[in-house]
């Protein structure tokens, strides 16, 4: 079972979880953008592990079935659709023999993701599967796709033609203003009063210079007590750095494992898919939450994502 | 035991903060607890990072709070047994000093070349923590006169292997990279190697010598690491 690439799109690569647990090595850990739209992906096709995905970046590509398939498209909507018909997201799609699964630019969001019964079949590199570009390894060849690249597909464990069919409502990235809950720290201390106000009430621009390591915003600038330098330390997905011209940064799946730079605060796992995919003139807002608050949204998050599966699982044995 | 500040780092980390300076005993304490985590397995910890001075630990909410996280490391904290003094594992580096800066840097410092490989190579140098790159080493300790500022404008590649000088901080580039170090040699062998077990050389709380070769050592060693029989000499010292 395998696909080919016919167009790669603006930036497609293999992305799974990440390569956790390298960190002190210095390896940046890769992975999706968006946790969310991964984990409901590789649940729309059975996946009940973590699988490597398709992950495109605004613009899209071509792809060619060279065997019967179920996958399914979460995240930006970029019109996909199969042999020339539109096919919905957030469901499960099987598709034949030759049919042409197609993207256009993304309409709202920005990173859309493909998941494929059994997962994409590429060796795992230090026990993840993702592409780092930094390093040149991981995912299909620690590169982005090009055309003519043919991905195979690891076997499912039960017939495809056994695979249910699956629907949830899809999540919307429309409008362009977002509030990320963040928890304050940890070195809130470094701000004055003012600063932390400012933090939390100003509006912040998504700047062009945004990738799949950090966002860049722009806005009012943050005020500091006397400088934002600290001994370089641990840098999380989420961690908000404040550089010296005192306009925050967020840190996103490509950043590196530590930084010199003052974190005012760290947005919450279940926001980082709406900052993500924001695009570029899109407005955020920061609200602070205490870590227990943060703590529970994370489990509440998880649950419904376990019922998830479950409930693929239910229907699977059916 | 010093007993370190817990901070947050969002809904799925801890940070352990054992100071606010870069030391030695403060450094052998944040190793120290993150050699304790992984020994106890702390159930719910997906991850540690150890820094110059705090430990990042990585956690899964819906497996354990972090409310009662920090109250485990706080009781880790309690018993470690800091490992500074007793004994010391040195890495030899072999160094062809032949990098492109070595004359800015020895006319920067008022010394000779020679001299200024003298110095570098003089000493050990402990490995406070990896981070930036696989196997990318943040070295401490390096001889103040040869201290000097990092380029105005940064090269946009170094390859890997370079050895390199950026104000107080000495280092090898393990991969090829964008960066501002003044160049002074080159080392054969590869920090960070993604085919190898383990696919990085060092370990923080090492210390690493850097050994001075000649041209023809380099091409010999060079080899060696080619075909993977190259093996850098450790000893323990203490």
């Amino acid at each position: 079972m395998e696909f080919q690439v016919l167009s790669p799109g603006a930036l497609t690569t293999v992305q799974d979880g990440g390569r956790n647990g390298y960190g002190y090595l210095g390896f940046n850990a890769s992975g999706v953008m968006d946790a969310r739209a991964y984990r409901i992906a590789n649940a729309l096709v059975g996946n009940f592990t973590d699988e490597a995905v398709l992950e495109m970046a605004m613009l899209g590509g071509k792809f060619q079935f060279t065997a019967p398939c179920v996958f399914a498209v979460t995240g930006a909507d970029m019109g996909a659709a199969l042999s020339g018909e539109k096919i919905q997201m957030y469901r499960t799609i099987r598709a034949e023999k030759g049919d042409i699964l197609t993207f256009s630019a993304a309409k709202t969001g920005f990173y859309t993701y493909v998941a494929f019964a059994g997962g994409i079949d590429v060796e795992p590199v230090l026990g993840s599967r993702s592409t780092n570009l930094k390093c040149g390894i991981g995912g299909f060849h620690g590169r982005k796709l090009q055309k003519g690249d043919i991905l195979s597909l690891r076997p499912t464990a039960v017939p495809m033609e056994k695979l249910p069919c699956v629907r949830i409502p899809a999540e919307s990235y429309t409008g362009n203003s977002v509030t990320l809950r963040v928890v304050l720290g940890p070195q809130d201390d470094y701000f004055t009063k003012a600063g932390l106000e400012t933090f939390l009430s100003a509006p912040y621009r998504v700047t062009a210079d945004t990738d799949r390591m950090g966002c860049k915003l722009d806005g009012a600038k943050i005020e500091y007590k006397d400088k934002v330098d600290i001994i370089s330390d641990g840098i999380v997905f989420g961690s908000i750095q404040v550089p010296p011209a005192g306009t925050p940064m967020v840190m996103l799946a490509d950043r590196q494992t530590t930084g010199g730079y003052a974190k005012i605060a760290t947005v919450v796992s279940i926001d980082l898919p709406q900052l993500v995919q924001r695009r570029p003139g899109d407005t955020v807002y920061f609200q602070a939450v205490s870590a227990r608050q943060a703590e529970k949204l994370y489990r509440k998050e998880q649950r419904a994502l376990d019922r998830l599966l479950i409930r693929y699982g239910r229907d699977l044995v059916r | 035991m010093e007993q370190p500040v817990i901070l947050r780092s969002g809904d799925c980390a801890l940070v352990a903060e054992f100071g606010k300076e870069i030391d030695e005993h403060t450094n052998a304490l944040v190793q120290a607890l993150d050699r304790a985590v992984r020994e106890k397995g702390i159930f719910g910890v997906r991850e540690c990072v150890p820094t110059f001075r705090s430990l990042t630990v990585l956690f899964d909410p819906s497996l354990i709070s972090g409310k009662r996280l920090k109250k485990k490391l706080l009781r880790l904290c309690r018993t470690l047994s800091v490992q500074e003094q007793s004994k010391k594992v040195v890495i030899e580096v072999p160094v062809f000093y032949n990098g492109e800066d070595l004359n800015d840097v020895a006319a920067y410092a008022k010394l000779t070349p020679e001299e200024v490989v003298r110095l570098h190579a003089g000493r050990d140098y402990r490995i406070y923590m990896l981070g930036f790159l696989p196997g990318f080493v943040y070295l401490g300790g390096m001889d103040e006169r040869i201290f000097c500022p990092r380029l105005s404008t940064p090269r946009t590649k170094i390859h890997a292997g370079a050895v390199g000088i950026g104000g107080e901080q000495t280092g090898i580039y393990p991969l090829p990279s964008p960066g501002g170090w003044r160049l002074i040699g080159t080392t054969p062998i590869r920090p960070y190697d993604a085919s190898r077990t383990p696919p990085v050389l060092f370990s923080a709380g090492e210390y690493i010598r850097f050994v001075p070769i000649d041209e023809s050592t380099f091409s010999e060693i060079q080899k060696q690491v080619e075909a993977g029989t190259y093996v850098c000499r450790r000893t323990e010292v203490g």
